[in-house]
């Protein structure tokens, strides 16, 4: 999955990849291209996690884990950070998901248990900031649902924000038509996947 | 002659008032200004309002000021953590307030209070539970959720380097809040590893500018501790 995103981001993007699977894209991206990755905590420039013993806990990413400042890259405040996103500057977010709905809802922040302590981050900002934001989860939950929705039941992170969906089985566009199917697993035929799919799907023209 | 620097952290902390709304710098670890944060707690100032992006890691700092039964309410974007425990057990027994607001926004709301800005429209948290019962408004066919500055009594931030008239560097991911946080409060209190004399830090590398920034204080340089790992969603 990570390596099937990482292959639509273009040179000279500018993306942040959210915590979870999201992150793993980092790995995958082609050595050919120049990929700026931006952190929320005031980072552009983000670099892979440094050498054992090598880790500096000033210099974290989302996920508060390790990493380094590639050269050229830089430091800024936060509200720079999040006016980076708000302000569509930042080509490409990729992000994990409980549920995506037909009309390119996001729910990925709450689980909406009343025992759960609700925490958001920068989810709904990363959601609705991006020019693209793009969601990789698997297509089914552990219980074998759909986890593409006609409507979320989870607590939305934002409205209409997603435009296109990598899970482990099929590449889908969210469109104004509806949601293209652009590629599929080879083991799987277009009937199975829209059985396992709780949307109408389109085949690609 | 402007002299900023205090000569210790309990002189810097000691007219916190019961009540007070504190703004704590930090993100995660990173740039959570520990020192300040015990001198608080040693101080004894109750029912504060505070003001950070995550609600205590571990049993120090942040996360021992709410283990002291000190904070009221906490506003904050993310304070379920790995080792938020203390929090986790104040917030399921009703014993502390929580305002839950996206990141962005919560950056945004006290950028505000420090540039003196009313309230402003924002597309985050729009048709969301966060947003729920605030007003909104559709502007050039995009909706917006009116959001409100939020102003501090305090601002607690680490920074890297300063001098006695409160110009303040930072380090690296450590500067995140900071920088808002010091024009967002009546009184900034900045603890730097280095102080140096007016004149010797480079004026176009200066983050905080000395205005925003009312006490410095000299702590010795200690590495920030690793805390607060998100959990893969």
């Amino acid at each position: 999955m990570a390596k099937r995103v990482a292959q639509d981001i273009p040179d000279g993007a500018v993306v942040n990849l959210g915590i979870g699977l999201p992150t793993l894209v980092a790995n995958h991206l082609p050595a050919d291209r120049e990929v700026i990755l931006h952190s929320e905590n005031g980072i552009i420039g983000m670099g892979p996690a440094p050498a054992a013993g090598e880790e500096d806990y000033d210099l974290i990413n989302a996920g508060k884990q390790p990493v380094t400042l590639l050269p050229g890259g830089c430091f800024f405040h936060h509200a720079d950070s999040f006016a980076m996103m708000r302000g569509g500057h930042v080509d490409v977010c990729v992000l994990g998901a409980f549920q995506v709905s037909a009309e390119g809802d996001l729910a990925n922040w709450h689980t909406g248990a009343p025992d759960a302590i609700p925490a958001v981050g920068g989810a709904m900002d990363l959601a609705i900031g991006a020019k693209q934001t793009y969601v990789m989860m698997e297509h089914l939950t552990k219980s074998g649902e759909s986890k593409l929705v006609p409507e979320c039941s989870y607590p939305l992170t934002g409205i209409g924000c997603v435009r296109r969906v990598y899970t482990d089985l099929a590449v889908i566009d969210l469109t104004v038509h509806g949601a293209v199917v652009r590629e599929m697993v080879t083991e799987l035929d277009f009937q199975e996947l829209q059985r396992l799919t709780a949307i109408p799907l389109l085949r690609r023209v | 002659m402007i002299n900023k620097i205090y000569p210790s952290t309990a002189a810097a902390l000691a007219d916190v008032a019961d009540g007070s709304t504190v703004m704590i710098g930090g993100f995660g670890t990173a740039g959570l200004p520990d020192e300040l944060i015990q001198a608080l707690i040693d101080q004894g100032a109750r029912d504060l309002v505070v003001v950070n992006n995550n609600a205590g890691n571990g049993d120090t700092g942040l996360a021992a000021l709410l283990a002291a039964g000190r904070v009221r309410k906490i506003i904050c974007s993310f304070p379920r953590q790995a080792d938020s425990h203390h929090f986790d057990g104040l917030y399921r027994s009703g014993r502390i307030e929580l305002e839950l607001v996206p990141q962005g926004n919560l950056a945004e709301r006290i950028r505000a209070a420090g540039a003196g800005i009313g309230a402003f429209f924002t597309p985050t948290g729009y048709g969301t539970e966060l947003a729920k019962g605030k007003e909104t408004r559709e502007i050039g066919g995009r909706h917006y959720v009116l959001e409100y500055p939020i102003h501090a009594d305090y601002a607690l931030i680490k920074a890297e380097r300063g001098d006695r008239w409160g110009n303040l560097t930072y380090r690296m991911t450590a500067r995140n809040f900071g920088p808002i946080m010091a024009a967002a409060a009546r009184t900034t209190v900045a603890s730097v590893h280095e102080v140096v004399a007016v004149g010797e830090l480079d004026p176009e590398a200066v983050v905080t500018p000395g205005l925003y920034v009312q006490r410095v204080v000299p702590i010795a340089r200690t590495a920030s501790k690793a805390g607060g790992f998100k959990k893969a969603m």
